[in-house]
């Protein structure tokens, strides 16, 4: 089992190619990886509780085991309260996104 | 204290994208935790340690450089430099034939020239590495 770290900076709205970066997520846990999908910059103005479309909830949906962040930064420059994110999301800060780099054979893709 | 290392490669110019804060917040939390941050600065990114920027007031508001407390990247990566301490190493490589299509050549103290293959040479001595592209 291989570990994996994927940063989603860009939203769906603005970029199409988020669904292909999404469909890796789910694919990677299907195939029994472990997964770390961090939301960064407008990669989390999905994170919104009611967001459409609901890529979380459909990653989450399809892959429970993905573990979704989300960086406190980016929601709080974009006004996103904590509490209006979506159910599932781990509202956490860079740090722990340093921890996931260090974390021994973890690959990082950006996107 | 650790043995950890993160390598990173930035390509966007100053100003132009949220990345390139993002890649500077990293690397001020990973040396931080004591994690020593290479940078690799490709294509436009070799202007973010340019000497010569300067902050600036804005004359729409009518404020001064002062009000205005407008940072530079030059200043954030300078910082950086300044944090890493004992064996915890903060390093800088511009790539040189980038550096040198855009004249810029004169940056403040730290950053080293160099080319592709030192940011082979740390992607095979870090812990990991993150390429971070423009769009």
């Amino acid at each position: 089992m291989g570990k994996y770290l994927l940063i989603e900076s860009r939203d769906p709205y603005e970029y199409a190619d988020t669904n292909y970066f999404y469909d890796l997520a789910r694919d990677l846990a299907d195939r029994g990886n472990d997964v770390a999908f961090f939301l960064l910059q407008n990669g989390v103005l999905v994170a919104r509780s009611g967001a459409k479309p609901d890529k979380v909830g459909e990653l989450r949906q399809a892959a429970p085991r993905v573990r979704v962040l989300a960086d406190e930064f980016a929601l709080r420059e974009r006004g996103i309260q904590k509490d209006a994110t979506a159910p599932g999301i781990e509202v956490t800060d860079i740090s722990t996104l340093v921890d996931l780099l260090v974390d021994d054979g973890r690959k990082a893709i950006w996107h | 204290m650790s043995d950890k290392t993160i390598t990173i490669s930035l390509m966007d110019p100053p100003y132009d994208s949220e990345t390139t804060t993002t890649a500077l917040r990293i690397a001020d939390a990973a040396l931080d935790k004591g994690i020593s941050v290479n940078v690799f600065a490709y294509e436009g990114a070799v202007l973010l340690t340019m000497k010569a920027q300067q902050a600036h007031p804005n004359p729409v508001k009518g404020t001064t450089v002062e009000d205005q407390h407008h940072p530079t990247t030059s200043g954030f990566v300078g910082a950086l430099f300044e944090k890493a301490a004992g064996d915890v190493q903060f390093q800088w490589i511009n790539c040189g034939m980038c550096v040198d299509e855009r004249g810029a050549a004169d940056w403040i103290d730290g950053p080293k020239r160099g080319g592709p293959g030192d940011f082979y040479k740390w992607s095979q001595e870090s812990t990991n590495t993150l390429v971070i592209g423009t769009r």
